[in-house]
């Protein structure tokens, strides 16, 4: 069996004073191993709350998730979630900010270190491994951040509009950086935005959601060529085709 | 950047228009003080205004001479100094060590936050009495005012600078699965740092503002009791120059925290 993630009957309500909100109907899902699988859907439609719910920091109110085929109730060191903004320490430099993981975790020992160093000198942040995120260009921080994510050798990423506050430009680069890293990596990765043409181009599957109370309303299997990049994807003819299909979709759900 | 001596001359223009006025400001900063100097002891001199009110300059300087060679003046300034940075020294530790149990129950912020707030708009210096009678008339009651004056504003500061963290910091901490202690010693402390900073520069000030209240109510030495002292028996040059000696440890002590500052920030 190569399932990693499995979310059986996902819900989640939570009160506020004046309202109590279904805000998760009801997902499930699985993910298998080396999958990228992408959610899209309406904006609050709690996409972010799932993986929230995936990484622990928040508990469902139904449902169950079970991770390697046990049940996840807390944070598990083999997941890693990757935020809109890159939350590097200004304080730390670029080197101590990727090991910020494993002295959380405790699991700061010289092999870890050493392959943070490969994952720095590989992706090109070796020179400045001693320098402040101050003195880096936001492409440069998020692929810090990015090997920040994977410096506990997570085996699941979870990326929350991982490009959101970047700029188009640098955007599309960092988009192909990211793929080509976590592809090279090997890791399975679920990747939550609002941008189609990005879950078009990085995804090798696509799971729409509904509005609030949110449910599943469609699955797509993205099949283009998964060895060619993103940037390279938005160019193949099926593109088109494919951001139709999920555009109608999601415009339908939000009238 | 560019380190190189290459510049274009347009550059070099630049860096001196920089220099240029770099100097002004200095020079304009010394005119500023030689200027109102000796402005003041000319009026003096030609009886333009009545230096046995208003002093000058050259009174006041013979007034500290005195002070310095009649051996008073060591005894003064030690007594103030010390009032004034134990004031602020356990301001400092009490005030921060509030804040951070605010931060760390929520509970506790929202019941002590709201006399919080009434003890920071009452003035300190209406407890003034109760103080003396409290911790009697000496270096006691003093240290208590500059502490009284201090550890609010501290606390109010610093509590406002520990929840300011970002959240998204937070999460990415707990996603990790860190602890409260690990969020606070890995993120909540080194992102308050220049908060902390700027409170202990806001704090000297303060401080001598509780040591000299301290010393007006009820003192036998020190600064604040040399000037209430030079008031009631109209000696203006000795009020003069004990608020000049103060102008100078004031400075002496805020440089003090600037050189801190530096330390700090490089070691964070």
């Amino acid at each position: 069996m190569n399932e990693i993630l499995k979310l059986d009957g996902v819900g989640l309500t939570y009160h506020t004073e004046t309202a109590e909100i279904h805000a998760i109907e009801d997902v499930s899902l699985d993910i298998a191993k080396g999958e990228f699988v992408a959610i899209i859907g309406p904006s609050g439609c709690g996409k972010t709350s799932i993986l929230s719910i995936i990484s622990g920091l928040l508990k469902p109110s139904r449902g169950k998730v079970y991770f390697n085929g046990k049940e996840l109730v807390k944070p598990d060191n083999s997941i890693a979630y990757m935020l809109q903004r890159d939350e590097l320490f200004p304080w730390r430099t670029i080197e101590k900010n990727a090991y910020l993981p494993l002295e959380i975790m405790r699991v700061k020992d010289a092999k870890r270190k050493t392959d943070v160093e490969r994952l720095l000198k590989k992706y090109g942040l070796w020179e400045f491994r001693k320098s402040y995120p101050e003195r880096l260009s936001g492409g440069m921080r998020q692929r810090a951040a990015l090997i920040r994510t994977l410096a506990s050798s997570p085996e699941l990423l979870l990326l929350d509009e991982p490009f959101s506050a970047l700029d188009y430009q640098t955007r599309l680069e960092v988009c192909d950086d990211v793929y080509s890293i976590i592809k090279s990596e090997k890791k399975t990765a679920l990747l939550v935005t609002h941008d189609i043409s990005e879950a078009i181009a990085m995804a090798d599957r696509i799971i729409v959601l509904t509005r609030r109370p949110t449910k599943i309303l469609n699955m797509h299997l993205i099949d283009t060529d998964k060895s060619i990049s993103p940037l390279k994807r938005r160019e193949s003819p099926d593109f088109g085709k494919w951001f139709e299909r999920i555009w109608r979709e999601l415009n339908n759900e939000n009238k | 950047m560019k380190t190189n001596e290459n510049f274009s001359p347009e550059h070099l223009r630049y860096i001196r228009g920089k220099k240029l006025n770099g100097f002004f400001i200095t020079s304009a900063r010394l005119f500023l003080i030689v200027f109102i100097v000796a402005i003041w002891e000319i009026a003096a001199d030609i009886g333009l205004i009545d230096s046995f009110l208003m002093s000058s300059p050259s009174r006041i300087v013979k007034t500290i001479g005195e002070l310095i060679s009649g051996g008073d003046l060591y005894g003064h300034v030690a007594t103030t100094l010390y009032e004034t940075v134990m004031g602020f020294l356990i301001a400092t530790i009490v005030g921060n060590a509030f804040a951070l149990l605010m931060w760390w129950s929520e509970s506790f912020k929202k019941i002590i936050e709201p006399y919080l707030i009434v003890l920071n708009s009452l003035p300190k210096i209406a407890l003034g009495p109760i103080i003396i009678v409290w911790f009697g008339s000496g270096a006691k009651s003093i240290i208590f005012m500059a502490f009284l004056v201090t550890v609010i504003v501290t606390t109010i500061t610093m509590s406002n600078a520990f929840s300011a963290t970002e959240a998204g910091k937070i999460m990415l901490l707990k996603s990790m699965g860190g602890t409260k202690l690990q969020i606070l010693f890995k993120l909540v402390l080194p992102s308050s740092v220049p908060t902390f900073i700027s409170s202990l520069k806001i704090n000297v000030g303060m401080a001598w503002i509780g040591s000299i209240i301290g010393e007006y109510l009820s003192s036998k030495e020190g600064i604040g009791y040399l000037i209430v002292y030079g008031g009631q028996v109209f000696k203006l040059d000795l009020v003069m120059a004990s608020t000049v000696i103060l102008c100078i440890l004031a400075g002496l002590m805020y440089a003090f925290v600037a050189i801190l500052e530096r330390v700090l920030l490089k070691q964070r």
